[in-house]
């Protein structure tokens, strides 16, 4: 297919992003200026100021003379890029290859090979990105071309037509001065020097000739702009292998339609999933909307998926999330983790033994996608007596215990989350309590087991021992209740209820 | 005399198909190790594509209705089956559970922060196929929660288990049981020591289409075994030396 390259110049580029931020200053001619060498010079200038010939490179202190209302501002090193890096973002959406014009820092490069007929024809899309600029307050010059050289070229010093039509650049080049070429300030003085004011009439002379006389970057820069050499663009995204886009004829701006678009986008992405036999693991959807903000979502699999079906319903619980305001322009869905998919044998009847099961990690995926992985334990047995740490958290639904459960010790199936202060009546030393008040209710103690002494494990915490005792009231009721520490007429102990049994 | 038994048991088989009760069709009843109880219920099966409601207005009932859930998991979960216990407020032991013959790492938790989000959760995992059963702690629970609920329980079969700590807040539901588990004297063989086996009384407060009742199990190492109530004697405060 034929390239087709678009250079976006915004001609005033700090001025029109600083009456952007204070409107006041249309009126006013004004003009950035940063010290150098103990000088203020001119870095960059309004378009007022500019109609006072006014130039770049001027000091400030002459460019007041000439126009004595003139108001300096002050220019910060790396504005230019940050201000270009941000609407190459928003320019995204026409085009997903954008790039910074690193040459002279004022504009933008976008390859638009099979895009313009998105837009119905090269001329309405050019006419959409300048409308679309401007009424966002920045005055652009557009050109498009088959090389990016050209349409440099063109959108900086062309007269005719931005349209360069395909194959037609080298004709319109001819006409442009050779300063269009992108060339260092030595060589063009040289080339002022010989008399060569148009690329005509040296863009035919032998090639050692012009070697000789200009180097080696000067015929770099003539074949880039005649397309005899690739010229590689340095995309401000760098694109990730798995992701899809949708743009809509008209704004989006209802829950179906979001729906409808995302199914679409993972129909295309779960098919190139499918084809190179991986699967999702985290994804996200991307909306940019019309009024230039971007909405995103993501979500996480705990398992490689492509399945259209369960993707969708993990993009369905946060539909809501996504607020389209005035509507959604293009939709991006990108696969931001993929994994290698095992391929489960397939089984003639359905097993349900596992948790590694299809639907429940589906389940899974819809639980934690919609409350957060953190809602959703497991438990494995960890090799800790102290009861808070016997069981320990899985790491994965899959993870397997290393150990069995511990069943040679009595555990309550209801344990408190903090173990809450008891008043006791106790045989001393060591016998089991006989008599007990728990949220002002007064329990007998009819049957006892204990002590079962747990020793605190001083590797993680430091504090007294608990001796615990699995008792039983009057009425059946059976409890884990504890002391902590040695018993002894000067040492401080307690008791503690731990749990409930059944 | 035969023939009009078989005539009576036919007449009580249409009664239940009448009613509405479908008697489970495909791979054979099986029973869930409670013995007599099953009897209770319509056709003497456990009924699984149902609501079983547990009530618990102490924290030992509840302690007690975990025990006596855990013993019918481990029969439900014993073909290697994983299940979902969702809670807003969970206070279950996971290590305990070994005692009741189930591995814990089969269970999958899911604490959320409302009862919104828990029925929610369960309704979703009544949904998904694969699941032994559905354990879940929620307070209340309107007719047409539990009904949507009982619909999703019937999809894949799978037993939904509530279990309600609020008492004050029970409004009638389409709930299939309503079981009432509070703990009795465990009783230890005559002569031992310390706390025996943990001892229940069941009650089914409430059955479609069966007879609720009221029995007496314990949890003898590995199932559950019905006492009879005479058997049930008091004992002598007695201790073990740990």
């Amino acid at each position: 297919m034929q390239r087709r390259y678009i250079s976006i110049w915004f001609r005033h580029l700090l001025a029109d992003w600083q009456l952007i931020r204070r409107p006041e200053l249309k009126e006013v001619p004004f003009v950035f200026a940063a010290p150098d060498h103990g000088r203020m010079m001119v870095t960059s200038v309004s378009q007022l100021a500019a109609e006072h010939d006014i130039t770049p490179g001027m000091s400030a202190a002459d460019a007041k003379a000439i126009c004595p209302g003139l108001e300096v501002l002050d220019d910060k090193v790396g504005r230019a890029g940050k201000l270009l890096k941000g609407l190459g973002e928003y320019c995204i959406r026409y085009a997903p290859i954008v790039a910074i014009d690193e040459f002279s820092m004022d504009g933008l490069m976008l390859e638009v090979s099979g895009c313009a007929h998105l837009w119905g024809g090269e001329r309405e899309y050019l006419k959409e990105i300048v409308s679309r600029l401007k009424s966002k307050g920045y005055t652009v010059r557009l050109a498009i071309a088959d090389t990016p050289g050209a349409a440099w070229a063109v959108s900086r010093f062309g007269k005719v037509t931005p349209l360069v039509a395909s194959d037609g650049h080298v004709e319109t080049l001819q006409l442009l001065p050779p300063e269009a070429l992108r060339l260092e300030e030595t060589t063009l003085s040289k080339l002022r020097k010989l008399g060569f004011y148009q690329i005509r009439s040296f863009i035919g002379m032998p090639r050692s000739v012009l070697r000789r006389r200009f180097g080696e970057a000067f015929l770099l820069r003539l074949a880039q702009a005649l397309g005899t050499e690739e010229e590689v663009l340095q995309p401000l995204r760098q694109p990730v292998p798995f992701r899809e886009r949708l743009a809509s004829l008209e704004p989006i701006k209802t829950k179906t339609g979001i729906e409808i678009a995302i199914t679409r986008l993972l129909e295309v992405l779960c098919k190139r999933l499918q084809t190179e036999g991986v699967g999702l693991r985290s994804g996200l959807l991307t909306a940019y909307r019309i009024d230039g903000k971007i909405v995103q979502i993501a979500i996480g699999t705990s398992g490689a998926s492509h399945s259209v079906g369960h993707l969708f319903k993990l993009f369905e619980l946060k539909i809501d999330q996504i607020k389209p305001a005035l509507g959604i322009e293009l939709f991006e869905l990108e696969a931001l983790k993929v994994d290698s998919l095992e391929v489960p044998q397939e089984i003639l009847w359905n097993s349900k033994a596992g948790l590694n099961n299809k639907s429940i990690l589906q389940l899974i995926d819809r639980v934690s996608g919609k409350l957060g992985a953190a809602a959703v334990r497991r438990y494995i047995p960890e090799a800790h007596y102290w009861p808070e740490r016997s069981a320990g958290k899985a790491r994965s639904l899959t993870e397997l215990r290393l150990m069995n459960w511990n069943m040679d010790k009595p555990r309550p199936t209801e344990l408190l989350p903090r173990p809450e202060v008891i008043q006791v009546m106790a045989l001393t030393p060591d016998h089991p309590p006989k008599f007990f008040i728990y949220k002002g209710e007064q329990h007998q103690v009819v049957k006892a087991d204990g002590p079962e002494r747990i020793e605190r494990e001083w590797w993680l915490d430091a504090g007294e021992h608990r001796d615990y005792y699995r008792v039983e009231d009057a009425s059946g009721r059976r409890y884990w209740l504890y002391r902590s520490g040695h018993y002894g007429a000067n040492q401080s102990f307690q008791w503690f209820i731990h749990g409930f049994f059944a | 005399m035969e023939a009009k038994l078989e005539i009576l048991n036919k007449l009580r088989q249409d009664l239940l198909l009448w009613q509405g009760f479908k008697p489970a069709e495909g791979e054979a009843a099986q029973c869930v190790g409670l013995g007599e109880i099953e009897a209770a219920f319509p056709a003497g099966v456990f009924p699984r594509k149902a609501i079983h409601e547990f009530i618990c207005a102490t924290p030992d009932q509840t302690a007690a209705t975990d025990g006596f859930i855990a013993g019918l998991l481990s029969v439900l979960m014993a073909d290697g089956t994983g299940c979902v216990w969702i809670s807003t407020a969970r206070r279950l032991f996971p290590a305990s559970l070994a005692a009741f013959n189930v591995e814990a790492d089969r269970i999958i938790f899911v604490d959320v922060r409302n009862e919104r989000e828990v029925l929610w959760v369960m309704e979703e995992a009544l949904r998904c196929e694969g699941l032994a059963a559905v354990v879940a702690e929620v307070d209340s629970l309107s007719l047409v929660e539990s009904r949507r609920l009982q619909l999703a329980a019937e999809e894949q079969g799978i037993p939904a288990m509530i279990i309600r700590k609020d008492p004050k807040r029970l409004v009638a539901g389409v709930s299939t049981a309503r079981w009432k588990i509070s703990p009795l004297p465990s009783s230890a063989e005559p002569g031992m020591p310390g706390v025996g086996f943990p001892r229940w009384r069941v009650e089914l407060l409430k059955v479609r289409s069966g007879n609720p009742g009221c029995w007496t199990l314990e949890w003898e190492a590995d199932r559950f075994l019905q006492v009879p109530e005479q058997k049930v004697f008091v004992q002598m405060v007695q201790r073990k030396f740990g």
